[in-house]
């Protein structure tokens, strides 16, 4: 019965973490069809930042503001000043299909090299605001504690946030449309430029969030969000790449699948159980599992 | 859905087709090529208020390319705009909402994920704020209440407001195009493109179509590309005639039907 409930809560605090990865990708994904791979760097870079920011305040809080912040201006800029004038020259052709996964590859290596350039290659550990210590349940500690909890309540949080941005408001719909058809947004009065640009702030603090929420359970060194990525861009691929709702619902089952297979089978399962359940899903409903079947008609 | 029988009596305005000779656009002199090809070769038009005009001419003549340029869909060799007697830069797509200027597509071009009202507030976007910061605060919820309160009066311009709450891609094709013109309705424009309106309708809708057009012409200005002969003559106040990139007929319609070089060029077949 421990063992159950402990394989649940982790599935939820993993499945959190990988939601706002995948919410991320998905967020560029929608905004522009890029598979943004610099997103663990990204990420990873907002959450030094918001580490500088913890150890010079002492409040985890501001620091997560902090890389929050740090992580949409990144990402404003990245697709301003890099992303945008790269496909402004490439129209066309195949390097149009390579020029994406290419230069996000290279903004990786890139930004990994600035890190490690300023902070190194040592682990550095970030302190929990609350105790990482788990619950006692029926006298026995399990794998879940009060930041594992403050985890899956930032990322619902989250979640509900961006949902309620998509769904109910102005920006929100100007957003889904700027992703379906720029063109007829354009004609529609939308700066579809700047909608987009905003879906990379977005994302940059999606990312910079689920850094610091990760970090405090593990360390922080220049490739640590490199897993993350992998997970998320799984989840994603899971949900059908194109809602926000299918980013989460990928990573929840994600989680639940990693986390069950691990306390069930073996802890060597985790990346099998990724590729696994990603090759399946590929091969029985390539648009994701959550892709909408076409409305009725009449 | 058919459009016409259960839709009732569509001109509730009285109908204007008389030109006031208040001139609100010219094109004077537009040249655009695509590689070596004239796609357009120092064409002028003009249009005033509550006028609708027609272009015409054969496939490949130049007509969508004159409304892709007019809405800054692709770059121009030379040419002037004027609105309103005033020289204007020509647009970018995002900036003809706000020179009053609104435009349909040959393909429809809805949204087939969102629903029939987030499909004509699309439309409307200028005039909700859209920071993210009053988004965030709820600051926007008024202006959204009053956008989806103007995407329901378009939607009530082309008898749809019942279908407001469905996905765009359950709708039949004919309604589509009503769902179309109500997005381009909703921002009030001065001047409304209309990009093959009744392609695709059968008769009945392009009855209805026709009587659409009508009553929108006594709102606002109408240039109306078509092929159906049938629509252009009898809802068009003057004809402009297009081949092979230039202006080879322009007039009444009558005048235009009569001209040789039109009727050989292109009505031929219809006349």
């Amino acid at each position: 019965m421990i063992k159950l409930i402990t394989a649940i809560l982790t599935a939820l605090t993993t499945g959190a973490i990988y939601a706002l990865m995948s919410t991320a990708l998905v967020l560029v994904w929608r905004s522009t069809r890029i598979i943004n791979f610099a997103q663990a760097g990204q990420a990873v870079l907002s959450t030094y930042i918001g580490y500088e920011v913890t150890v010079r305040t002492g409040s985890f809080w501001v620091g997560v503001v902090a890389a929050m912040i740090f992580g949409a201006l990144l990402g404003a800029v990245i697709d301003r000043f890099f992303m945008r004038p790269i496909f402004k020259r490439i129209q066309s052709g195949p390097i149009l299909m390579i020029a994406p996964v290419v230069a996000t590859l290279g903004l990786l290596g890139i930004i990994q090299s600035i890190i490690g350039f300023k902070w190194g290659l040592t682990y550095q550990s970030l302190a929990a605001p609350v105790s990482t210590d788990g619950y006692t349940l029926f006298d026995r500690v399990i794998a879940f504690s009060p930041f594992n909890l403050l985890v899956v309540v930032f990322a619902t949080v989250s979640m509900l946030l961006l949902t309620l941005l998509f769904q109910k408001t102005n920006i929100g719909l100007a957003l889904r449309a700027s992703a379906h058809s720029p063109e007829i947004a354009r004609l529609s009065g939308i700066k579809v430029d700047f909608i987009r640009t905003l879906g990379w702030a977005l994302a940059g603090a999606a990312g910079g969030l689920a850094g610091m929420l990760y970090i405090p359970s593990s360390y922080l060194y220049p490739n640590a969000m490199d897993v993350l990525l992998v997970f998320g861009f799984v989840a994603a691929v899971i949900g059908g790449l194109e809602s926000l709702f299918g980013a989460v619902a990928g990573a929840m089952l994600l989680g639940f699948a990693i986390s069950f297979a691990t306390s069930y089978v073996s802890e060597k399962l985790v990346f099998p159980m990724a590729f696994i359940m990603l090759i399946v899903v590929l091969l029985i409903r390539p648009a994701g599992i959550f892709s909408k079947k076409k409305g009725r008609r009449d | 859905m058919r459009l016409s029988p259960e839709l009732g009596p569509v001109c509730l305005e009285s109908t204007n087709l008389m030109s006031t000779n208040s001139q609100l656009l010219s094109i004077k002199d537009l040249s655009i090529s695509f590689g070596g090809l004239k796609a357009l070769n120092k064409v002028s038009i003009e249009i005033n208020k509550n006028e609708v005009i027609g272009l015409i001419g054969p496939n490949g003549a130049g007509k969508t390319t004159l409304f892709n340029a007019l809405s800054g869909l692709v770059e121009i060799d030379s040419g002037v705009l004027e609105i309103n007697g005033t020289q204007h830069e020509w647009p970018k797509p995002y900036e003809l909402i706000d020179l009053g200027i609104s435009r349909t597509l040959q393909g429809v071009g809805l949204f087939p994920e969102l629903s029939v009202l987030e499909n004509v507030m699309i439309g409307g976007s200028n005039f909700a704020r859209s920071g993210l910061i009053s988004a965030a605060l709820g600051l926007s919820a008024k202006d959204e209440s009053k956008l989806k309160a103007r995407a329901m009066t378009a939607l009530e311009r082309v008898y749809a407001t019942g279908l407001a709450n469905r996905r765009a891609d359950t709708l039949d094709y004919p309604v589509t195009k009503r769902v179309a013109i109500a997005r381009a309705l909703i921002s009030e424009p001065r001047i409304l493109l209309l990009d093959e309106p009744a392609g695709g309708l059968g008769p009945q809708d392009i009855e209805w179509m026709n009587s659409l057009i009508h009553n929108l012409s006594s709102q606002c200005s109408v240039i109306l590309v078509e092929h159906h002969m049938d629509v252009v003559m009898s809802v068009c106040n003057r004809l402009y005639v297009l081949n092979f990139g230039q202006v080879i007929a322009s007039g009444d319609v009558e005048s235009v039907r009569r001209n040789p070089d039109v009727v050989a060029a292109y009505l031929g077949a219809h006349a």
